[in-house]
């Protein structure tokens, strides 16, 4: 595995070199299995030589599993507190790091919208993935989970009719154009991109517990580096920034995993 | 006698009465970490840690991503996620597909912890309704790790159990009150 990870980053200059091993060792194990490899020489030389199938390596090997308002109380938290915070602003700059199929920046966007905020917000949702990107500009999810997702927004403290907000078409929903025009879809590589502007809310939900601590914290330098003061960091439920040199300038909000930026 | 580095216990449906029954019994300075995967509702985390730990003297405690794995210690597989032995002796998260429609997923704990403890982790797959944790055994009887049961006979649902002892070659076989000196005897 390790040959395959100094190749991807000789070759293509993806770096996984700082994810955590069992995870993808997983993944590649799966991968491998999948496409019936012969042997780890025929592998190893269709990533290195084909690049539709780097391509798929690099897909299958993130795990981009996602959903609309996942964990409701989270976005209870950003309707109810952190948003409105932000509403007095002139502007809200928001970068969404991994935002995989871009359920969560729809989610967002459908927040920002009934807190009549929409208009005046930008949304930058990026990843590493330009396949899940693209899935996500078209703004069509499986009709089969929108169950699941209109109760996770009532949940999370959504008081419209869920279904409103997009068309049904067969097994796909298409959500409204306007959710989608307040956000742009990009590619950013946390690994090694920097900073592109400066943000009043920063969101990386479930991608740093794929990191080792080493890249968890040169990760969190960077988003320190883009959140203007005062201004939110979130993260997943089961991340935090506590073993990390940036914490002493940050204060945890209530019980979700969100730190606002004090000064100091 | 092998030593243990590890013991791991996966169960369902089931199996949280067992739990209750056996962690009273277990030594307060067991010189290895007792790392458990059960299947449950998301969200109900604190809960089960609380309802764990009031029957134990042993620190228990769910897990933390990149948390050091540490002797003398009860760890609680959180809700939603999958639970990875990382090889530097660290535990790491996964949110990937569900596996057997369950995350945590008890194949993914045993799996990955039999490639890190080879021959000195033991297994034990309590009572439920569904075949996952079997393919975890089978791994870790591969790299030579030891394979436990709950034994059928005594699980509220046997089908986990049973399906293992179907498909893999089974080490040990436990019935509840049997569990807890078999784990002290380890130490
Ligand atoms: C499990 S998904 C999380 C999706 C969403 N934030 C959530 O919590 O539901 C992880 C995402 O992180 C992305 N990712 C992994 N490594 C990355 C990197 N170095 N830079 C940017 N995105 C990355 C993956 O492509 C994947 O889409």
């Amino acid at each position: 595995m390790e040959i395959l990870l100094s190749d991807l980053l000789e070759q293509y200059g993806y770096d996984f070199t700082g994810y955590s091993r069992a995870s993808l060792k997983r993944r590649i194990s799966r991968l491998y299995g999948l496409d019936k490899a012969l042997s780890f020489a025929e592998f190893r030389y269709r990533i290195n030589n084909d690049h539709g199938y780097f391509k798929r390596f690099v897909e299958q090997i993130t795990v981009n599993v996602t959903e609309m308002f996942r964990d409701p109380s989270f976005f209870k938290t950003l309707r109810d507190v952190v948003l409105p915070k932000l509403g007095t602003y002139p502007f809200i700059r928001i970068w969404l790091a991994g935002c995989s199929t871009g359920e969560e920046a729809y989610s967002i966007s459908i927040i920002l919208k009934e807190l009549n905020l929409l208009h005046k917000s930008l949304i930058y949702a990026t990843d590493l993935n330009p396949t899940v990107l693209e899935k996500a500009a078209q703004s069509m999810f499986a009709m089969s989970q929108m169950k699941q997702y209109s109760e996770n927004y009532i949940l999370s403290g959504g008081t419209k009719d869920f279904s409103s907000y997009y068309t049904a078409n067969y097994s796909l929903a298409k959500f409204d154009d306007e959710l989608k025009s307040k956000i742009i879809f990009s590619t950013h590589n946390l690994v090694s991109d920097h900073s592109f502007n400066e943000f009043q809310l920063i969101l990386c939900r479930n991608v740093l517990i794929y990191f080792d601590r080493d890249l968890q914290h040169k990760v969190l330098s960077l988003f320190d580096e883009s959140l203007e003061e005062l201004g939110y960091l979130a993260l997943g439920t089961k991340e935090t920034i506590n073993f990390s040199q940036i914490t002493d300038r940050y204060k945890r909000l209530q019980t979700e995993k969100i730190w606002r930026k004090v000064e100091v | 006698m092998k030593k243990c580095e590890a013991f791991i216990i996966g169960g369902s449906a089931g199996s949280l009465d067992v739990l209750l029954r056996l962690l009273p019994r277990i030594d307060a300075a067991i010189p290895f970490p007792i790392i458990i995967v059960i299947h449950r509702k998301h969200g109900s985390d604190s809960l089960l840690t609380d309802l764990l730990s009031s029957r134990t003297k042993l620190i228990v405690k769910e897990v933390d991503e990149k948390e050091n794995i540490v002797a003398g210690t009860v760890y609680i597989a959180p809700s939603d996620y999958h639970l990875l032995i990382e090889r530097d002796n660290t535990f790491s998260l996964d949110y990937s597909e569900k596996i057997n429609y369950s995350r945590p997923a008890i194949d993914v704990t045993f799996q990955t912890a039999a490639e890190v403890y080879k021959s000195n982790l033991y297994c034990l797959l309590l009572s439920g309704s569904n075949s996952d944790g079997v393919n975890g055994l089978k791994s870790v009887q591969l790299w030579g790790g030891k394979t436990l049961i709950q034994d059928p006979a005594s699980a509220q649902v046997a089908y986990m159990p049973a399906q293992a002892k179907l498909h893999v070659k089974i080490d040990h076989i436990l019935g509840i009150e049997d569990m807890g000196d078999f784990i002290n005897l380890l130490a």
